[in-house]
Order: C-alpha cells, then sequence, then structure tokens
C-alpha cells in the first residue's frame, strides 16, 4: 500500500522503527514518557494533516477539536458516570461534529488561506472561555478523572502496556491516513488544495469535500485528547483548548512532511527529541521548547518545503522526482 | 444537445454578454469565435455553472440547467476547460487525469487505469509520471484536455485549447478532437486560431462585444462583412471588397 520512493525515506523510517521499538528495551522510564507524550501529540498532528496536509486548509485551531474530545469525555466519566470507552467514542463524535460544524460556517461562507486559519483559532479561543467559565466543565478548576487502572476504564498501571497501546493508535490513525491517501477521497481532497476551479469542473463537490475533511480530522483530533485525559486524569481549559496545542498540531506535519503518512509522525517524534535534548541541557527554563519550535520551523521552511520526508525522497538511487508519496 | 437563450451578465457598468443565443447538436464540432474581450469566456463560465447568469437560460439535453453548481453540470455531462490552464500543478499527469476519472471510477485502480488509457490516447503516454507543472504549454492544453475526458463527458466547452501552440502542435489536436468527436462526443470550442476553427468546426457563433453578431458556416463567416469589421476594424469590409475590385 505504501510506495516508497527513495532510499532516504525509508532509512528515515527505519530510523524511527528502531526508535519506537527500542524504548522497550532502553528500559528507562523517562525516554518512554516522553515518547509516550510524543505518541499523542502524533496523533493530533495526523489530525491536523488531514485538512492541511492533504487538503491544504491550514488551521490555527486544533486546540478545538483536541480540547472537545477531551472534555466531551471528562464530562460524559465524571459527571454521568460513562465508561471510559462509550465516552471516547462519544468525544470522538463530539469533535467531529464540531469540525464539521466549523467547516460547514467557514466554507459556506468561502473562507480561505490565512482567513481559515483565524476562524479556526477563533473557534478554539471562544470554546477555551466557556470551557473556563462554565461549572459544568469544571470551570477554572478543570475536570479530574478517578484513578481506577483497568483496561475496561482505559487506565493502565503498566507503562509498558499503555506504551504498546498508544502505539496501536498510533499505526491504525496511520493506516486510515493511508487509506485517505489512496482513496477517491483523498484524491479530491488534494485536488482541492491544488486547484479549486479545476476540482469543480471536474465534477467534484468541493463544499462537501472540505467539511468532510474537517469531520475526519475532527474524529483524529478528538481521539488525542481523549488519549491524553486518559494519560494524565485531568484537563482544564488552557490545557485542553489552549493555542499551544493548536501550534503543536501543525508544527510536526510541516516539519515532517504535511500530507504525507509518515511525516506527521516523524515530524513529532524529531521535534519532541530536539525539545526534549534542549530541557536537558538547558536546565527547564519554561517556554523554551517553544522558541526552539520556532527556530526549528522557520529553518525547517527554508531549507525543506516538503518536510523530512521530501527531504529524504531526494537521496537514493530511485529519487528521481519530487514526490511526497510516503 | 446544448441549448443557451438570451443569457446576459453585466460586471459593474460593462455589459460583457448580452442574450446570446446558441444551440450545439448533438455530435457535432460548433466553433464560437470573437475578438479578444468578446465575452466568449464568460459565455463559458454562465454556462458549465461557475457563474450565475443575470438573465436567460441554458438547457442540456432539453433539461434546464440555468445556475446549477459546475459539479452537478459535470454530472450531467458537461465540462469546461480553462483557457488559462489550471492544472493540480504538485501531482503528475497520471493524477491529474486521474481525479477527473474517479468522478464515474470511485477505485484507485479503475481511476488509475482509465487515467493511463485517456493519456495515451492523447498522446501523453510517456509523460504520464512527470509531474504536471513539468510540461509545456501544449502539454498543459491537452492535459486539460484529458482530464475533462476523463470524467466520462459527452459535451465538452473547450477555450482556446489551441493559442499558444506551433502550427504541427495546432495539427495533432486537430486530428486528436476528431477522433473524440467520432467516438461519440460533443465539442463547443472558443477559438482563435482561424485554421483549426475552419478544418474543424460545422457551424461558428461569432461573439463581438457581447453580442451575437453572426452564426454560419466558417466559410460564410470570414464573408460576413459584419465578422470581419469585427475583427479588423470599423470599415475594413469595405477597403477589402475595393482591394478585390481594383
Ligand atoms: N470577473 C470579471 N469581473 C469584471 N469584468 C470581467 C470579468 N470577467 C470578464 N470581464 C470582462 O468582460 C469582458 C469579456 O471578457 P471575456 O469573456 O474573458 O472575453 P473573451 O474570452 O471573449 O476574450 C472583458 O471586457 C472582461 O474584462
Ligand atoms: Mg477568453
Amino acid at each position: 500500500m505504501m510506495k516508497l520512493n527513495s532510499t532516504g525515506q525509508v532509512v528515515l523510517i527505519l530510523v524511527a522503527v528502531a526508535y519506537l521499538l527500542g524504548v522497550y528495551f532502553i528500559s528507562s522510564p523517562v525516554w518512554m514518557g516522553f515518547t509516550i507524550n510524543a505518541l499523542i501529540v502524533a496523533v493530533l498532528a495526523l489530525s491536523w494533516n488531514v485538512t492541511g496536509g492533504f487538503g491544504g486548509l491550514s488551521s490555527f485551531g486544533h486546540a478545538v477539536l483536541y480540547g472537545t474530545g477531551a472534555y466531551t469525555s471528562a464530562i460524559l466519566q465524571v459527571t454521568y458516570g460513562v465508561n471510559a470507552w462509550v465516552a471516547l467514542v462519544a468525544g470522538i463524535a463530539m469533535a467531529a461534529a464540531v469540525g464539521g460544524f466549523i467547516g460547514a460556517l467557514a466554507f459556506r461562507y468561502g473562507v480561505k488561506g490565512s482567513y481559515f486559519a483565524l476562524v479556526t483559532l477563533a473557534f478554539a479561543e471562544v470554546f477555551r472561555i466557556c470551557a473556563a467559565s462554565f461549572d459544568f466543565a469544571g470551570g477554572g478548576s478543570g475536570l479530574q478523572l478517578k484513578l481506577a487502572p483497568g483496561i475496561s476504564n482505559i487506565q493502565f498501571a503498566d507503562r509498558t502496556v499503555l506504551y504498546t497501546f498508544l502505539l496501536a493508535i498510533v499505526v491504525l490513525v496511520m493506516l486510515l491516513t493511508a487509506w485517505i491517501k489512496y482513496s477517491r477521497f483523498g484524491a479530491y481532497l488534494v485536488a482541492v488544495r491544488e486547484n479549486e476551479d479545476a476540482a469543480r469542473a471536474l465534477g467534484i463537490d468541493t463544499y462537501r469535500i472540505k467539511v468532510l475533511a474537517m469531520a475526519v480530522s475532527g474524529a483524529f483530533g478528538g481521539l488525542a485528547g481523549v488519549l491524553y485525559l486518559q494519560l494524565w486524569l485531568f484537563i482544564d481549559s488552557s490545557i485542553a483548548y489552549g493555542s499551544s496545542v493548536s501550534i503543536e498540531a501543525l508544527i510536526g506535519p510541516i516539519i515532517g512532511g504535511a500530507g504525507t503518512v509518515w511525516g506527521p509522525v516523524l515530524g513529532t517524534l524529531g521535534l519532541h527529541l530536539i525539545g526534549e535534548g534542549a530541557k536537558t541541557l538547558l536546565s527547564n527554563a519554561p517556554g523554551l521548547n517553544f522558541v526552539l519550535y520556532a527556530v526549528v520551523l522557520i529553518c525547517a521552511l527554508r531549507f525543506m518545503p516538503n518536510g523530512l520526508v521530501g527531504l529524504a525522497g531526494r537521496i537514493g538511487p530511485f529519487a528521481k522526482k519530487e514526490s511526497k508519496d510516503a | 444537445m446544448l441549448e443557451v437563450e438570451n443569457l446576459s451578465k453585466s460586471f459593474g457598468g460593462l455589459k460583457a454578454v448580452s442574450n446570446a443565443t446558441l444551440q450545439v447538436p448533438e455530435g457535432s464540432i460548433v466553433g464560437l469565435l470573437g475578438p479578444n474581450g468578446a465575452g466568449k469566456t464568460t459565455c463559458f463560465t454562465m454556462i458549465a455553472g461557475f457563474t450565475k447568469p443575470d438573465s436567460g437560460s441554458v438547457r442540456l439535453r432539453g433539461k434546464d440547467i440555468t445556475g446549477l453548481a459546475p459539479h452537478h453540470i459535470c454530472n450531467l455531462g458537461m465540462i469546461r476547460t480553462f483557457q488559462i490552464v489550471q492544472p493540480f500543478a504538485g501531482l503528475t499527469v497520471e493524477e491529474n487525469i486521474a481525479v477527473g476519472a474517479y468522478l464515474h471510477h470511485h477505485e484507485r485502480k479503475e481511476a488509475m487505469a482509465v487515467a493511463r488509457d485517456v493519456g495515451k490516447r492523447l498522446g501523453m503516454g510517456t509523460l504520464l509520471d512527470r509531474p504536471a507543472s513539468a510540461l509545456t504549454i501544449a502539454g498543459r492544453k491537452r492535459l486539460e484536455l484529458a482530464r475533462a475526458l476523463a470524467t466520462g463527458a459527452k459535451l465538452l466547452l473547450l477555450d482556446e485549447v489551441m493559442a499558444g501552440l506551433i502550427p504541427t502542435e495546432i495539427n495533432e489536436i486537430v486530428g486528436i478532437i476528431r477522433q473524440i468527436r467520432d467516438e461519440g462526443h460533443t465539442f463547443l470550442m472558443i477559438e482563435h486560431v482561424m485554421q483549426a476553427v475552419m478544418s474543424l468546426a460545422e457551424t461558428a457563433y461569432v461573439l463581438n462585444q457581447g453580442v451575437m453578431i453572426a452564426h454560419g458556416t466558417p466559410r460564410d463567416l470570414v464573408r460576413d462583412p459584419a465578422v470581419v469589421e469585427a475583427y479588423l476594424g470599423h470599415g475594413a469590409a469595405q477597403r477589402l471588397q475595393e482591394d478585390d475590385h481594383a
């Protein structure tokens, strides 16, 4: 299913796979904890990739999807005692609905480009303020899940099991991404990105495709939010809907390679490795990782417009054409 | 097959098209001629659903399609190409054509097979793996045609697919269009290249300053004083006649 075009890409992917499997053997709780966080962000990055990567619809407010997933699940579990798995499905569904709603509204009025980014950002901020204000969402003090380890509660006492669970989810979301990429829906989404007028002429209902993309992206983003909740058992408005979430969502795909299957995961892992390295070196100055992300982002945009995957694609014997396959 | 009646469109104070009427019978190749700025492209954008006409109607196989969205119209079997080519620049030629093919072939395998087939028929067999951005202008014009054809649409509105091509390229595309027509397609084509229109179109319409000034066989049209005036300026017809007599 996956068509690799160069040795560079193969090597890049092998390194990532080796790292992800190596975490099992290093048996360092720091590494594992850090990689667990990165995997959750990778799911969020794959969410942004659907709209921003394939569809060219760059959102600057993916926190609205992530937060909605997390809050829906938290409210259902804390207030109504709903089972964690049911709450997970509800969180995904609600985030998909919110994504579709924002898309339907924005695209109905022909919002495009940086205006779309601003609209999504505005939605995330509105949701953040609402979550901080309403009592049913915990208000200023957030929502806390009861500690109750067990598969039926999606809480894992054993870090290795948790890690395996998250790894499986990342692989699942990557498989779904690959399916999108090689489906009619994916081809249409890319067509919308490349030239919307031409897409319309060729019989594509571009409005429907874009709204659908927002809903799918919402489902992935909501899933990431629920995973965060299940890991930390706590959310508040700025954790769930804060703009740092929206930044994390887009920076991985841009650095790794937007509109590819591996790019968002590779970018997120690479970025977190750099961020973590800097943190230990420079003794935890708060916010420093974001300064660093900004520098990396600027370099990435300047020197590798198609991300790591695009860069690696130019290395090796099969690297004839500039391709985004991976 | 296509009946356009009294189509009008103004941009601000400018009447780009006024009361344009034309018919395209099934299986024919009909030309739409006229000097630059005459309103030809505007006609196409209205017929294909990209802009709503101020007044008038468009009927496709008897069905009123005035004001329908472009994707609906394409689903009904009519498609336009763009005068300023609009390739999906980041995709290969094959992927470009496949976007058209997906309309009626929902599986990737089928869509790709149709795309390769259409590409080969239009003489783009060796270019299928090239990025569309690497094509020459002739290649891009042909890609417009290939993509449109891949949708399975039977009525193709071509907007200056020969502009900017050299004579051998024009001959090739004329041959291709004739072949596609013989396979059961119908064409309405905007064209500046007279030679191409003369050899392809059975009938043609001439638009000037938004008004349909003539309709007939290309042969008749080049002798029509009104048409000559429109192209060459006021008094040109008379001067030509005087030259003939002299
Ligand atoms: N979107 C638009 N807004 C304003 N004026 C337009 C627009 N599109 C076309 N026009 C004007 O309408 C007239 C007809 O243009 P067009 O249909 O492109 O002519 P043609 O294709 O025959 O060269 C021109 O004067 C052009 O400037
Ligand atoms: Mg024109």
